[in-house]
């Protein structure tokens, strides 16, 4: 349970909330005027000085994000793109060292826990502060193993063939209008190759910071686990709350080669000023594991599912999915699980809470294609309402194409009742600690699912969350 | 002097019907006390109205701790004042552990100022003393790592409500038919549980049906409930003691008590609506 674990409880990248709320003066190398056209897709590319495919790569999402209109459900999207920042460069270069990152820079990183966990847990780490990774590291043993971890622009000019072979493969830009737009003006983002055989023991993490008003972020994640290969790879998000608007649109590209394992763990908890649509997809061939662990806890709308197509058979697809949404939130949330070979199985697990007039959305997907004979699929979504101005929906969508399936789907909502809360005040809990309690039992099936130290700031998270909810 | 539970002229209704309709009843800390009735009587309801429960308005009379007004206390003031209820029917709070939640209640219990978010009893000082009550309870330990009563067994219930009453320690302990659905042999060691731990330690009043709980806890009262008020009380200063009386309507039932009492028998049977709405809980 949650105070339990306090006592014992260290930072971990994450910060606490009020901690989170600061913002820097703006230092800036470069920051592109306001607004998305062609001549701001042009001056991204000649920043980075990066190859013409690219360049007409990204002309070409830009007409293809021109030519989408907005989704027609998930949440409402009041932004208007040609109000936002698309690309700010806060330094000139990348730091090795945390002594090389600009000073104020470094500081809102130490503030928020990233150098003090790195020490402590990690095998590797990315900062990036609005468009720019302005930190990397990896330890030296993973490197002489092979192991990459640099940002997707470096991966670029490094590995041009490692990343023409799969950049855009997983999700292409025709994908949905989100996808086309960070593929028109992404930059940063992690590239990660795992070489055959080699297990990464200690998670790789990346930070995501926004910290300019009207930004836009647009990160380009592409991990490649090579057979047999395992890594947990860790993202934190977070911004300081301003009242106009921020876009954070991610594109993440995971490929699970056979008998490999891929865990993805995020924990968001951006500013309730930013709409965060993001993109998140992995392929897994024979025998690989793919397990997405995704914590949404801020932002005003998010809108995401992490999707596993699962492509050769033995392959296994598993989601972990916790949203908290509260006043002004709106979190749409949920996986999807495609069974595209025989014999593969998946599970998705949904875990959400919304109070103070929040509103927790889960959107699920099952497919399952001809010929997926013996797949194997388990759904189960929880929602828990804490008070009648919140709301819970449920979209669960079912395409079987295949007879020789099992398939399972649980749903339930329930409400934090009176009686619940009666019985802890009746034993000294206070109304507050009384519902906390009750919040962190409902998702902690999930939560230690967790690395003990990520286990620690989702308690901690929820807690603050929970901060205030009654009287 | 001698802690003192007083309620005076308490009158409490549920869902603006009138269920209690003027219970007077002293406990002091050392005495057990046995309050019987039949069913829909409001036995329970006097339960939840010390605890104070949400849903059980108080619209008239008073109730006092060692002078103060518990009327105007919150359910976890009562509780940090100490004042203890095991619940008939407890409540499930699934993925919270047992252990969590008992550190929780009894650093709150013990130290009535704590506010949210401040130190807990340190986890091996709190280990230890639970491991030794669950010993003493004959409980398992794993008992502890279970979530709050999910899955358990009406057995395992009320005893988790008894290891609740022996970490919190009460002034008060009521204890709302903690005999029922268990079978004999159960109800034997809850008997002998609540003996050794409330023993002279605290002021216990037992709401049951039988005289089984009482085996070990002999009540120094008996009170009868009827029609929503005490009727009949034995013990010291009463025509039989408080043994006698509760054998008495163990073996015999009520008929004696709605003949002695005929306005609140007529109260009975104008309650028996009411019925559902106390045993919804």
């Amino acid at each position: 349970m949650a105070t339990d674990t306090k006592s014992e409880s260290f930072e971990v990248g994450l910060g606490e909330i009020n901690k989170y709320d600061f913002r820097n003066d703006e230092k800036y190398i470069f920051k592109s005027r306001k607004g998305l056209d062609a001549e701001i897709v042009h001056q991204i590319s000649d920043m980075k000085n990066e190859p013409e495919w690219m360049r007409d790569f990204r002309l070409k999402s830009l007409e293809i994000f021109n030519s989408k209109p907005m989704p027609n459900w998930g949440g409402k999207i009041g932004l208007d793109f040609q109000d936002i920042f698309y690309y700010i460069k806060p330094s000139d270069h990348q730091g090795r060292t945390w002594d090389d990152v600009p000073e104020d820079i470094k500081n809102t990183f130490d503030k928020l826990g990233i150098p003090e966990a790195e020490k402590k847990f990690l095998s590797g780490v990315k900062a990036q502060y609005e468009s720019e990774v302005v930190y990397g590291s990896l330890r030296e043993e993973l490197s002489n193993q092979g192991v990459i971890f640099t940002d997707t622009d470096s991966a670029i000019r490094e590995y041009p063939d490692l990343v023409k072979k799969y950049f855009a493969t997983i999700i292409p830009p025709s994908d949905n209008k989100f996808a086309a737009l960070n593929s028109a003006v992404w930059s940063g983002g992690s590239f990660i190759y795992v070489p055959k055989g080699v297990k990464v023991e200690f998670p790789l993490q990346a930070y995501f910071r926004i910290n300019a008003e009207n930004m836009g972020q647009f990160e380009r994640t592409l991990i490649i686990v090579d057979e047999g290969a395992q890594i947990h790879y860790v993202e934190g998000c977070t911004a300081p709350m301003y009242t106009t608007e921020s876009l954070h649109s991610a594109v993440v590209e995971i490929i699970v080669n056979k008998h490999a394992r891929c865990r993805y763990t995020t924990i968001q908890n951006w500013a309730n000023n930013i709409y965060n649509l993001v993109t998140k997809r992995a392929v897994a061939y024979e025998g690989a594991v793919m397990e997405w662990i995704d914590g949404n806890l801020g932002s005003r709308l998010t809108m995401k599912y992490p999707a596993v197509y699962m492509m050769e058979p033995g392959a296994r697809g598993e989601i972990l999915s916790i949203a908290f949404a509260s006043a002004g939130q709106h979190q749409d949330a949920g996986a999807k699980l495609v069974h595209c070979a025989p014999n593969t199985s998946g599970r998705i697990i949904s875990k959400s809470i919304s109070k103070n007039g929040g509103r927790a959305s889960y959107r699920g997907l099952v497919k399952v294609e001809p010929g997926a004979k013996k797949s194997k699929s388990n759904v189960v979504c929880d929602a828990l309402i804490l008070d009648p101005r919140s709301r819970s929906d449920t979209y669960p969508y079912l395409e079987i194409d295949e007879q020789d399936v099992t398939i399972g789907h649980e749903a339930s909502v329930s409400r934090i009742g009176e009686e619940q809360l009666f019985y802890l005040t009746s034993r000294g809990l206070s109304e507050a600690e009384a519902s906390t309690m009750i919040v962190s039992g409902f998702i902690e099936p999930l939560v230690k699912e967790l690395p003990m130290e990520y286990a620690v700031e989702m308690n901690r998270l929820i807690e603050l969350q929970m901060e205030g909810s009654v009287g | 002097m001698t802690d003192t539970l007083k309620i005076h002229e308490l009158h409490v209704a549920v869902e603006g019907k009138p269920i209690l309709k003027g219970v007077n009843l002293e406990i002091r800390r050392g005495e057990t006390h046995a309050l019987m009735g039949p069913n829909g009587s409001g036995k329970s309801t006097l339960g939840f109205a010390i605890m104070g429960h949400p849903g059980y308005e108080v619209t008239g009379g008073t109730m006092e701790l060692n002078g103060a007004n518990v009327l105007e206390m919150e359910p976890n003031e009562r509780a940090r004042a100490g004042i203890f209820l095991a619940f008939q029917r407890p409540m499930a709070i699934p993925g919270v552990k047992m252990a969590d939640f008992l550190r929780h209640a009894t650093t709150n219990v013990r130290r009535p100022d704590r506010k949210e978010g401040e130190e807990l009893i340190p986890m091996r000082e709190f280990r230890k003393e639970l491991k030794a009550k669950m010993e003493q309870l004959r409980m398992d330990t794993e008992f502890a790592r279970r979530y709050v009563n999910d899955g358990f067994s009406g057995g395992e219930m009320k005893r988790a409500e008894i290891l609740q009453m022996a970490m919190l320690r009460p002034k008060f302990a009521i204890l709302d038919e903690t005999d029922s659905g268990l079978d004999v042999d159960a109800v034997r060691l809850a008997s002998q549980s609540i003996a050794e731990i409330g023993g002279a330690e605290m002021g216990i009043l037992i709401i049951t049906h039988h005289d089984k709980l009482l085996e070990h806890n002999t009540p120094d009262y008996t009170h009868v409930m009827l029609g929503g008020r005490i009727v009949e009380t034995g013990g010291p200063g009463h025509e039989r003691s408080g043994p006698e009386l509760a054998a008495e309507l163990h073996q015999q039932g009520y008929d004696r008590i709605r003949a002695a009492h005929p306005d609140a028998a007529a109260d009975e049977e104008a309650m028996k609506q009411s019925d559902q709405v106390e045993h919804a809980f």
